[in-house]
């Protein structure tokens, strides 16, 4: 068996399974192949060529919908003449008044905040790293940063609250979609796609190693 | 071919591993030199963590059924539903569909991860004959499923939002939505806080490999 001198080898050449603790030698596979433990089935890594381009290009591309999605209403409702039109900032901030204006915050910070401050921190942290820059100061912390957001990123189920709330009232008024409705939906995609192609492990390897070279550049 | 292959951990090596970033350091180091997360084997701390954050969320939870999600007024009459009470609603209108998302996502999804996290926190101090690989799945889906419960509130305040007709139709959120959004963020911040490596331990020193 290996397990004597895996346990000797050098630690930055080793990849321990972040659900299981597993120990293995880290080796780049294929690109569009993926190294997964062989004992939790947990993806390790997963390189996909071109990849820090293309997850550039969907942050970007998320950083404009999310802020056309705040502008535009979603959705329109009509009954017996009386009209009305909510954008996403009036449905994040709906709950206003006493105790509900803290759900009104969280609300607003789980559908446009986090998902907003996630696509600057990737395009901000990769952008450097893709045109083989050295990446820029503070990287690895906010990589982290944007990480441990990941969870708390809740476009999606708001895309699905959207088509929820449209069945519920269907009997009490007539709806319509706005067109940021059709923005968010499309934001939903683009994340869910985003996160397919990111593979952590590359990421963080990709800016030890700037973090590394930039200082050894500067001298002290 | 049953039960999964016996792999060296880290902590076997004698090392310790980054649960952020995957890194590994030499046993002992205190915090990640790659992402700056504090370094521990295993955390002691956890089920205490896992615990606190669960009893927040189940206490916050019976409020978020007992008082009304919403106020809906239709011309001059004012009604109230409850989570559970508005799905009846829903099914009586005849949209089974959308009275069956919302049952599972505001009543089975809370229900079933209040019972996945205390079992898999006791059979991780017990022990438990089921297979550390059908653990780690449930696990694996307690963390996946958790956030869809939001949705609910969002509903309440895409509803809060658009409905604002006058006298003809207007819907104001209840008290219940402040509850249920908190037991839903408290149930996440207890799986988050669970250590999943320690499903694994207890299978390791059972196949006779113990380390002291």
């Amino acid at each position: 068996m290996h397990d004597t001198d895996i346990a000797r080898a050098d630690p930055a050449e080793l990849i321990a399974c972040p659900q299981c603790d597993a120990l293995y030698r880290a080796r780049m596979p294929e690109h569009g192949a993926r190294a997964v433990c062989a004992r939790c089935h947990t993806v390790l890594i997963a390189p996909k060529r071109r990849a820090g381009m293309t997850i550039i290009m969907l942050a970007a591309a998320v950083l404009v919908l999310v802020l056309g999605a705040v502008w535009f209403p979603f959705l329109k409702i009509s009954r017996q003449g009386f009209v009305n039109e909510a954008t996403l900032l009036d449905a994040a901030m709906s709950f206003t008044g006493g105790p509900l204006l803290v759900l009104s915050l969280a609300v607003t910070a789980l559908i446009v905040l986090v998902p907003l401050a996630r696509a600057v921190l990737t395009i901000y942290v990769l952008a450097p790293v893709v045109f083989d820059r050295p990446p820029p100061p503070g990287a690895l912390r906010l990589f982290a940063l944007s990480e441990a957001l990941r969870p708390w990123s809740m476009a999606e189920i708001f895309a699905l609250g959207c088509a929820v709330a449209l069945v519920k009232v269907a009997d009490l008024a007539q709806l319509s979609f706005g067109p940021a409705f059709w923005m968010f939906a499309a934001l939903v995609f683009l994340t869910v796609i985003q996160d397919r192609w990111m593979c952590r492990w590359s990421v963080w390897h990709a800016l030890e190693q700037g973090q590394a070279a930039r200082r050894e550049r500067a001298p002290a | 071919m049953s039960g999964a292959p016996h792999l060296l951990t880290a902590r076997e090596a004698g090392l310790v591993s980054c649960t952020r970033c995957t890194r590994v350091w030499p046993a002992g180091t205190s915090a990640c030199g790659r992402c700056g997360k504090p370094l521990v084997s295993r955390d002691g701390y956890s089920l205490s963590r896992v615990w606190a954050w669960w009893i927040a969320g189940l206490m916050c939870y019976f409020p978020a059924n007992l008082y009304p999600m919403l106020r809906t007024q239709v011309l001059f009459t004012v009604s109230e539903d409850t989570i559970v009470g508005g799905a009846i609603e829903l099914a009586k209108y005849g949209s089974y569909f959308v009275a069956l998302i919302i049952l599972i996502a505001s009543v089975a999804i809370p229900i079933g991860k209040f019972v996945a996290i205390a079992w898999l926190a006791v059979s991780v101090r017990r022990g438990s004959r089921a297979r550390p690989q059908s653990r780690h799945r449930l696990y694996e889906i307690v963390e996946y499923i958790g956030r869809w419960s939001m949705i609910d509130v969002f509903v309440v305040a895409i509803l809060t939002a658009l409905v604002q007709l006058n006298i003809a139709a207007s819907i104001k959120p209840g008290p219940a939505a402040l509850a249920f959004a908190l037991s839903v963020i408290f149930t996440m911040l207890s799986a988050q806080a669970f250590d999943p490596r320690l499903i694994w331990d207890r299978d390791t020193s059972d196949d006779g490999t113990d380390r002291a």
